[in-house]
Parts: C-alpha cells; sequence; structure tokens
C-alpha cells in the first residue's frame, strides 16, 4: 500500500462529486438552499399568495370600492359578516364610506405593492448605477458620490419623504420620487462595496488586459457578481417602501383619498376605533403586517443563503 | 530528572495529572470530529511535559479537555483525567470552576486576543485572585505587582493600570504568565505560547518558564508544533498525530532516537537537522481528515514502513524502558 | 483627546454650513421660495410689499446671506398659522417630544439588552426562536398600526392607559418633563412602547450578534480558564466588549426615533415637534416645516457629534491608540 495509491483514491472519490455538483445550476442550488428553512419557504408561499391575490383583486372580489355606484353608504360601519343589500355578504364588515372591506382591502394592496415595487424597482437601478459607476471611476467622482449618499443615509427616510412631500405636493407620482429619494442610496452603497471588491478580481484585470471597453466590463462582468446582494438588499427595501408608503398615507401625506391604499383604510378606521369598531383598521393592518413580515422573512433567508462566507 | 524507571513506569514521582485513554468528538453537521481519540500521558510534579504535533492533531483540544473548556459541538466522550485524586471528566461545573485558575492554569497563544483589550492589566489579574481567594482587593494588587515584576516586567506599577495594546507582544505574554502562575497552581497548561512572538522574545519567555517550574515545583503540559522549541525545553516529549499520542518518552531519547516512523519523518524535515544543499526531507501526504479517519494505522498512508498488519489500529507498546510507541513497525534500531 | 474633539467640532461646523446652502438652494430650486415666507392668502399689494421686506426680489446669493445672518440669530421666518416665529413654536414642543423619544430608547435598552444577551449566550433554546422570531415581528410592524391596537387594547378594551395627550409635568433639576409624574408615566407609556418597538428589534438583533461573536473570543476562554464565576465573564468581559457597538448605534438611532415620532405623536395626539410638521405640511404652513428642518438637521449634526465624542470615550483602544508601551 503505497502513497501513491492512497493519492489517486483520493481523485477519484472527488471526481463523481464534482460532476454531480456541474450538474444542478446554480439557480437550483439556490432554490435548495432557499427553501430549507420552512420558515422561509412558508413565508415565500404566503408572498405568492398576497401577490396572486392582489393581481387578481378585480376578478374575485364582490364590489368595485371606487366605484361610487357599488357602494352603499347607508352599509356603513357594518360589523364583519352582515349581509349587503346585494346580497353577498361583508366577510370583514364594512368600512366609514360603506366599502365592502375585503374589496377595498384587496385594492388597497394592489395600490401598495404596486408603489412599493415600482418605487424599489427605479431605486434599485439608480442607486445600482450610481454605485457601479462610483466603484468603477474611483478618484473624486467616487468621493463626490459617496459622501452623497452617506449625507442621505445619515437621515431618517420618513423625514425626507416628508420634506419632499411637503415641498412637492401630494400625488401618486411624487410619492414615488419621495420613494425612490429615500431608498436610492442603499443600492448604491451596497453595490459600490461589492464592485469595488469584485473590481480587485484577476478577472476584471484579464477583461482590461483584453482591451474590452468599459461599458462591457461593468456591466457584463461586475454587474452579475453585484447581483445577489444587490437582490437581498432589494427585498428588505421593498418592506420599506411599503411600511414607509402606509405611513405616508396614513398620515395623511401619501397617496390621495380616492385610491385609498392600506394605510389610508388603517387611517379611516382610526376614528370608529374608540367606539369599538375595530374591524375597519385591524383587518387591512393584518394584511399590511402579512405583506411587509413575508417580504422580510424572505429577504433575511436569502441573506443567509447569498452570503457567501457561509457558504458550505 | 531523575534516573530511568522500570520499563511500565516512566515516571518516578507520583503523577499530578493522569490522563487515560481520553476521547473529545465535535458533533458537527457534517459529522463527527475525533479531535481527540485516545490520548493517555501523565505529568509528574516539576516535570515539563512537551505535546508536539502538527496544527489540526487534537493538542489544544487535549489542553482544553483538561480543563473542561470544550466548547459545544464538542465533549469529552470517554476516558479519565486525574488530578488530585479526582476525575475531571464529568466532574461537576462549579468544582471545576474552583480548580481553574487556582490548582491548574493555562496559558494561551495569542495574548492580544487572550487578554481583554477593554479591561485594565490590573482588573484582569486582580479578578484572577479574587476569584479564588478572600483577600482584600488592595493586598490583591499588591500580590499583582509582586508577579509582574517576578515575570521579569520593568516599572510593574505603570504596566497595571495600561491596557493590553498598550504593551507589546512579548510582555502581554509575561502578564499570561504572571496571571498563570499567581495562585501557585499545580499544573500549568502552556498552549504555544510562544508561536506568536518573535524568536528572540521566545527564547526569553522559554527560559521564564522552565525557571518558573523549576522554582514553583509546577509540573507544566508545554504544546507546541515545533519540536525545537520543545526539545530544549521539556523532560518528557509526547508526539500526537490525527488525535493520538503515537509516541511519548524522555525529550533526550525521543529526538535522538525516534521509535515511530512520524517522529522521524518530523526530525528529518527540520532545516537545521540537513546539511546544507542536501534536499529537505518532507513526509508525503496530508494529515488525514478527523473527519473521516481511515480504519487501522492513521499514518499508514504516509508512512514508508507500513505493511499489511497496519490495517490495524496498533496499540501501545513499552519496546524500551521509559519509552512508548504506537507502531506496529518502530524504528528499534536506533533506540538504545 | 482634545486635539480631536477640536477637529470633529470643525467637521461638524462644516456639515452645517454645507447644509444650510442645500437646504436653502434645494428650496429655491423646488419650489417657489416666496410662497415660502410669504402668506398666499394676503392681498396682492401686500404681497408685494412683503417680498421686498423681505429681500426675495434680490438675488440668490443675496437671499442666501439674509437667510443665514437671520438663522443666526434665531429668526427662521414667521408661522402662517400662529403668527409667532415659527424657531420658537418648534422650540416649545421640542421638549415633549425629546422626552418620548428618550422614553421610547430607554426602553428599548432595557427591554431589548437582556433578550439580545440572553439569545445571544443561548442561540439554540426555544426561547432564544422564540425572541428571534419575535424581533422580525418587531420590525415588520408598522408602527402606526401597532399604535391603533395598542390603544384598542389598553385604552378601550381594558381601560388600564389613557390613550391620547400627555400628563401632568414637574420640575426636577431645572428641566420640566411629565416623566417626572405619575400620570405623566401613564400617558408616556404606551407611546414610548410604540415607538420603542421598532428599535427594540434592532437592539435586540444587535446584541445577539455581538454577543455570540464576542463568545468566540478567546479572551472569554481566558476568563473562564482563570476560573471566574460565569456571571462575572458575561456581566463584565462580554457586556464591556458588546456595549461599545451597540451604544454606538443605539445613539445614532436617538435622531431616527425623534424622527419617527411624528407617527406616535399623530396618533396618540402628542404635543410634540412631529405632530407640528404634520400640522404644518397639511395646512401649508412653510416657514414652520422650513425650520422643522433646519432644527432637525441641526439635531442630528449634533447627535453624531456627541456619539463620536462618546464613543472615544469608551474605547480605550481609540483614546489612547497604539502606543507601544
Amino acid at each position: 500500500m503505497s502513497v501513491l495509491d492512497t493519492g489517486t483514491r483520493i481523485e477519484a472519490d472527488r471526481a463523481p462529486a464534482a460532476a454531480a455538483a456541474a450538474e444542478e445550476t446554480p439557480l437550483r442550488r439556490l432554490a435548495a438552499d432557499f427553501f430549507e428553512s420552512r420558515v422561509a419557504a412558508a413565508a415565500f408561499a404566503l408572498l405568492c399568495v398576497i401577490i396572486a391575490l392582489a393581481l387578481l383583486a378585480p376578478a374575485i372580489v364582490p364590489q368595485n370600492p371606487y366605484n361610487l355606484a357599488e357602494v352603499d353608504v347607508l352599509d356603513s360601519r357594518l360589523p364583519p359578516g352582515s349581509r349587503a343589500m346585494a346580497g353577498y355578504t361583508y366577510w370583514l364588515g364594512t368600512d366609514g364610506a360603506g366599502r365592502d372591506l375585503v374589496s377595498a382591502m384587496l385594492y388597497g394592496l394592489r395600490i401598495s405593492l404596486a408603489v412599493g415595487v415600482v418605487s424599489c424597482l427605479i431605486a434599485t437601478v439608480i442607486g445600482a448605477a450610481v454605485g457601479l459607476v462610483a466603484a468603477y471611476a474611483g478618484g473624486r467622482v467616487e468621493s463626490l458620490l459617496m459622501r452623497l449618499v452617506d449625507l442621505q443615509l445619515s437621515f431618517p427616510a420618513i423625514l425626507i419623504a416628508l420634506m419632499l412631500i411637503a415641498i412637492l405636493g401630494k400625488g401618486v407620482d411624487k410619492i414615488i420620487i419621495a420613494l425612490v429619494t429615500v431608498q436610492w442610496a442603499y443600492y448604491a452603497r451596497t453595490v459600490r462595496g461589492t464592485a469595488l471588491a469584485e473590481m480587485n478580481k484577476e478577472y476584471v484585470e484579464a477583461a482590461r488586459c483584453l482591451g474590452f471597453g468599459h461599458a462591457r466590463i461593468l456591466f457584463r462582468q461586475i454587474l452579475p457578481n453585484v447581483l445577489p446582494p444587490l437582490i437581498v438588499v432589494a427585498t428588505v427595501q421593498a418592506a420599506h417602501a411599503v411600511a414607509l408608503e402606509a405611513t405616508l398615507s396614513f398620515l395623511g401625506v401619501g397617496l390621495p383619498r380616492t385610491e385609498p391604499s392600506l394605510g389610508l383604510l388603517i387611517a379611516n378606521g382610526f376614528e370608529y376605533m374608540l367606539s369599538g369598531k375595530y374591524w375597519i383598521s385591524f383587518f387591512p393592518g393584518v394584511v399590511l403586517l402579512a405583506t411587509i413580515m413575508a417580504i422580510n422573512l424572505v429577504g433575511d433567508q436569502l441573506r443567509d443563503v447569498l452570503n457567501p462566507r457561509l457558504r458550505r | 530528572m531523575t534516573a530511568p524507571a522500570a520499563a511500565a513506569e516512566p515516571l518516578a514521582r507520583p503523577a499530578t495529572l493522569e490522563v487515560a485513554d481520553l476521547r473529545t468528538h465535535f458533533f458537527t453537521k457534517a459529522g463527527v470530529v475525533k479531535a481527540v481519540d485516545g490520548v493517555s500521558f501523565a505529568v509528574a510534579a516539576g516535570e515539563v511535559l512537551g505535546l508536539v504535533g502538527e496544527s489540526g492533531c487534537g493538542k489544544s483540544v487535549t489542553g482544553y479537555s483538561i480543563l473542561g473548556l470544550v466548547d459545544p459541538p464538542g465533549r469529552i466522550v470517554s476516558g479519565s483525567i486525574c488530578f488530585a485524586g479526582r476525575d475531571l471528566v464529568g466532574a461537576p461545573e462549579e468544582e471545576l470552576r474552583r480548580l481553574r485558575g487556582s490548582r491548574i492554569a493555562m496559558i494561551f497563544q495569542d495574548p492580544m486576543m487572550t487578554l481583554n483589550p477593554v479591561l485594565r492589566v490590573d482588573t484582569q489579574m486582580v479578578e484572577a485572585i479574587l476569584a479564588h481567594r478572600s483577600i482584600g482587593r488592595r493586598a490583591a494588587r499588591e500580590l499583582a505587582r509582586e508577579a509582574l515584576a517576578q515575570v521579569g516586567i520593568p516599572a510593574p506599577e505603570r504596566r497595571l493600570r495600561a491596557y493590553p495594546h498598550e504593551l507589546s507582544g512579548g510582555m502581554r505574554q509575561r502578564v499570561a504568565i504572571a496571571i498563570a502562575f499567581i495562585n501557585a497552581p499545580d499544573l500549568v497548561i502552556a498552549d504555544e505560547p510562544t508561536t506568536a512572538l518573535d524568536v528572540t522574545i521566545q527564547a526569553q519567555i522559554l527560559h521564564l518558564a522552565q525557571e518558573l517550574c523549576r522554582k514553583t515545583g509546577t509540573a507544566m503540559i508545554w504544546i507546541s508544533h515545533d519540536l525545537a522549541v520543545v526539545s530544549s525545553l521539556a523532560d518528557r516529549v509526547a508526539v500526537m498525530y490525527a488525535g493520538t499520542i503515537v509516541e511519548q518518552g524522555r525529550a533526550g531519547d525521543v529526538v535522538g532516537a525516534p521509535l515511530h516512523p512520524y517522529t522521524r519523518g518530523l526530525l528529518g524535515s527540520v532545516p537545521s537537522a540537513v546539511a546544507r544543499g542536501v534536499r529537505l526531507a518532507q513526509i508525503p501526504g496530508m494529515t488525514p481528515s478527523l473527519l473521516d479517519l481511515p480504519p487501522g494505522c492513521r499514518f499508514r498512508a504516509r508512512c514508508p514502513r507500513a505493511g499489511e498488519d497496519c490495517g490495524v489500529e496498533p496499540t501501545v507498546s513499552s519496546p524500551r524502558p521509559g519509552r512508548e510507541v504506537r507502531c506496529w513497525r518502530p524504528h528499534l534500531e536506533a533506540a538504545a | 483627546m482634545a486635539a480631536y474633539i477640536l477637529r470633529r467640532l470643525v467637521q461638524t461646523a462644516v456639515l452645517v454650513a454645507v447644509m444650510s446652502v442645500i437646504v436653502f438652494f434645494g428650496i429655491h430650486v423646488v419650489g417657489d421660495p416666496v410662497w415660502l415666507l410669504v402668506n398666499p392668502q394676503m392681498d396682492q399689494r401686500d404681497i408685494e410689499a412683503a417680498i421686498r421686506a423681505l429681500g426675495l426680489d434680490r438675488p440668490i446669493w443675496e437671499q442666501y446671506l439674509y437667510f443665514i445672518a437671520g438663522a443666526l440669530e434665531g429668526d427662521l421666518g414667521r408661522s402662517f398659522i400662529f403668527g409667532e416665529p415659527a424657531l420658537r413654536v418648534i422650540l416649545e414642543r421640542m421638549p415633549a417630544t425629546l422626552e418620548l423619544a428618550f422614553a421610547a430608547l430607554a426602553m428599548a435598552i432595557v427591554l431589548g439588552l437582556p433578550l439580545g444577551l440572553y439569545a445571544g449566550l443561548r442561540p439554540d433554546s426555544w426561547a432564544s426562536r422564540t425572541i428571534m422570531a419575535g424581533s422580525i415581528l418587531g420590525f415588520s410592524l408598522p408602527t402606526f398600526w401597532v399604535g391603533l391596537m395598542l390603544i384598542m387594547v389598553f385604552a378601550v378594551m381594558l381601560g388600564w392607559l389613557p390613550s391620547t395627550g400627555r400628563g401632568a409635568t414637574a420640575t426636577w433639576l431645572g428641566i420640566t418633563s411629565s416623566l417626572f409624574t405619575l400620570d405623566g408615566l401613564r400617558h408616556v407609556l404606551l407611546p414610548a412602547f410604540n415607538l420603542a418597538l421598532l428599535k427594540m428589534s434592532l437592539v435586540i438583533r444587535l446584541t445577539r450578534a455581538g454577543a455570540r461573536e464576542a463568545l468566540q473570543q478567546d479572551y472569554i476562554k481566558f476568563a473562564r480558564a482563570k476560573g471566574l464565576a460565569e456571571r462575572r465573564v458575561v456581566g463584565v468581559h462580554l457586556l464591556k466588549n458588546i456595549l461599545i457597538p451597540v451604544v454606538t448605534v443605539v445613539g445614532l438611532e436617538f435622531g431616527n426615533l425623534v424622527a419617527f415620532s411624528v407617527v406616535t405623536e399623530t396618533i396618540f395626539a402628542w404635543p410634540g415637534m412631529g405632530k407640528l410638521l404634520i400640522d404644518a405640511i397639511q395646512s401649508l404652513d412653510r416657514p414652520v416645516i422650513v425650520a422643522h428642518l433646519i432644527v432637525i438637521v441641526m439635531m442630528f449634526v449634533l447627535i453624531n457629534f456627541v456619539v463620536d465624542v462618546v464613543y472615544t470615550v469608551l474605547d480605550p483602544r481609540v483614546r489612547i491608540g497604539a502606543r507601544a508601551a
């Protein structure tokens, strides 16, 4: 029995394992790692349900809460389980204007999610662009951009949002602008950090030697490697965006009254709380909470799974 | 050191510490890591035992096991650690706590990491005293200052008020040694205390440790990967490989006439042992993973003398008086 | 040490100057500053007179200088609604907000630190997992909704605590605060808890992460090897190391608390700066909005500065530097 025999045996052992690993794609491995946690899997399922409900809202609710013709103000403030004049059941009761709470909630969910997701996407694009440019350009440009990012990040989101709305006025587009302004800095900082680390790696050096243009290096080489932490930050920020929009709407400086988001529904229910009509605020809040929590849990697990230091 | 004793009794004096077939395993998600798997040795009062081996062979874990400081997911699975007439394995935590720092002390490798950076030196020394003796704080501080002077630190009062990062590496290690000896322990376990220091400081620390042991009659286990350091300091040497002790004996014997092929390989790979221009001998292959040990002798895959019988784990034999080896085919020709 | 503080002071002053430029020019760029300082409901001639009086027809850099001069004297315009100087209106309400933020911070630390410590010491225990799950719940909960629910449960259903307003105040050591009266404490309990929830999750997570990391360090093992009682190992060795990052982060979060009190103050009708801001936005009382912004900026800058100094005091490594003996 000689050393050489052992050596080849070890090599042979490793080969089949490597081959098996090559078959599964990174995405499949990611999914497998992700769903290892039952909590995260449940959260993901919940999130899918919520998104499905929001998308299908017009088809599944008994009433369109924005169509005044369908809303009967005499039916207002009815407790859960009451019957409507039109025949269907108000499963979760009605709000102060007589809107069926289930319908209003699902429509409100649509808006909340839409605003949250849109602002998140825009902020991602802007933030990632700034981060990449900062990392790649270096020097004064980077310094200036990062100072701006730091400045923005040292102030609380809600304050910036409030100030912007105070100056710009109300409206859906203004809300989205405010949300984007509040978020982009997080992306910029994350992307810059990751891009800097990536740029020190040899494949970037190799690409430069091969004469690839800046844009190509940035987008084809660096960007894909920056995506994982970006996705993690995006999920966390999405949750923040939804929460922030709800808060702003609650405070009365968010989305307009004609298309109430969940925040506004909760605000509407505020005045009825002291007289015991809890459901008007309670149920929209539960939906909001479920949405935010699901996003947070998914984001948490994504972060653990995508963390290179924890990779087995 | 006293004259060599009979074959079965390597020690002339009663043992301060006697470890018998100690096994410490780590139960991780990837499997069971058998860090220490059948270790037996004894240390007598005033004696220095060198525990030598490469990184990952389980020597530090042996030290922690003696003190009961093995962190989960590890724990002592079987064996006995006999100290002052008590078996420490399975002893209640409070009893172990009372022994630690007072009867058995430990010196760690990197003094920057072992001294708490946000606490002053005197705080850390005084608490070591007050944990075991009820004397006044001022008296304890006096003791601390004396201890610092004894380990050769100039201007001890100023050092007492300093924070660890204000001291140099060598001085920090002296502080650690002072803390170890401050309650006059019966046994000191030193886990690679000079590895993190400059070579010149190393010699000073070695000398200091030796002197303290002789003066106080404290037994010492000096854990190291450096055979050269150990051979100059220790009375007896135990060589560890992949979780077991493969050879034990008087330092001069083990280093001068190694029995186990691994020891022989270690000594052969020391640069100073080889003439200039001659290629450095290496032990081929790699240490086996402690997760997945091959059956039989652990050194088999790398041993130039391995044979058919090495498929069975060798038992400890004593082919010469005062020496033990775990091998079916030791280098008997070299031993006296 | 003194040199460090001086340097930070200078940096702070520069930051404030930069901020003032940004605020000023930002407002000019985005909106029409005339409407910022002049009440649009006055009639045309008065408006023109006011414009001239306030120097709004001058070149922009001159206006900036006027602005700075006024600001240094404490004149940030007059509130349209209250008719009083905007700054005074804000400062009158600041103690209430500070009180609330302070109570919330204290609650977050007092409750969060032990919970986080426990979760860090026994990470796999059932209690610890519950605490961590709770902390995720904690920062997912929309603050305003929780506030409503708290009112519902404690004020409406159980009737234990009052639902709105600030309690009676008392003066102690020259500070007037409602925290010094029992009635005041009853009133502040719910809103402070509401505000604290978000930060509590943060404190728990921070403490737990810090504890887990610190426990792996060699000095903990060494402390145990010295035979110290576990109580001392955790209470002195561990805690002192964790406290530094926790305190820093929490200190910086104080500013966030003040900002977020906007929501809590609205729900609980707490008469603080936050509620003032919302009212001002609704009623377009722009001088108050601008003044509020400036006060908050100053507060943030000040908090950052204080935290920096405290950090240097707490961490001997930073304070003394790498002075080899």
